[in-house]
């Protein structure tokens, strides 16, 4: 009975509303951070400076990996919903959820191949 | 979520696509060679167009940013909906005003 309602929650779809919303959430939570960090650009930008020096570390660019995957994925997650809900319906909406995620994983791997 | 809210979540989710597309490719080109202040200040310094790119920005994300954590709270936490709106009004706001402070200091 349990596993008949819990059915749908493998499916495609249901990972990539889950995933649009993780990253969605991700991105919200990181956004003040980001926002505190650019500040330290007043006063000449040696704050700033000392910080971007910071993020040489290879487990910190890794994590901007992360970033920019989530960033991708909830902006191609965000297109399809907008898509779904303003056009005619189209069929093949799993191979485009998959799609969208191998693209931001594509995109991640890039900006890793070139900062480090 | 009512109908207003819903407006809100998706006219600023369009306004933003194409600011995201912006922004990640910025990102790449900003580290191409490293990141360093004097670089980004270079370039946003003094510029209006910056300046009105990232308000922009800041503004739809602040909005956006506020109706998806107030979806989730609404959703995941017990919190009722009117406690899950005030979180997220204030989270909003925060948002705005941290934003708009950094486009100040990377602008001004």
């Amino acid at each position: 009975m349990i596993a008949r309602h819990l059915k749908h929650r493998t499916g495609t779809l249901w990972l990539a509303a889950m995933v649009h919303r993780l990253s969605g959430l991700a991105l919200a939570i990181f956004l003040p951070f980001h926002f505190l960090v650019l500040a330290l650009a007043v006063h000449g930008g040696a704050g700033l400076d000392s910080f971007l020096r910071w993020t040489d570390q290879p487990l910190v660019k890794l994590a901007e990996g992360g970033l920019i995957f989530l960033l991708t994925v909830h902006l191609l997650g965000g297109l399809r919903v907008l898509a779904i809900e303003n056009l005619d319906w189209r069929d093949g909406q799993k191979r485009l959820a998959t799609l969208a995620a191998a693209l931001s994983a594509i995109v991640a791997f890039i900006f890793l191949a070139r900062v480090f | 979520m009512n109908v207003r809210l819903y407006v809100w979540q998706r006219a600023t989710a369009a306004l933003m696509a194409p600011l995201v597309l912006i922004h990640i490719a910025v990102i790449f080109y900003a580290t191409r060679q490293g990141l360093s202040a004097a670089d980004i200040l270079s370039r946003t310094r003094g510029s209006i167009a910056w300046a009105s790119y990232y308000g922009i920005f800041v503004a739809a994300a602040s909005i956006h940013a506020a109706i998806g954590v107030r979806n989730v709270l609404t959703e995941w936490s017990p919190l009722t909906d009117r406690r899950a709106g005030r979180f997220a009004a204030v989270f909003g706001l925060l948002l705005f005003v941290l934003g708009l402070r950094a486009v100040a200091a990377l602008v001004l």
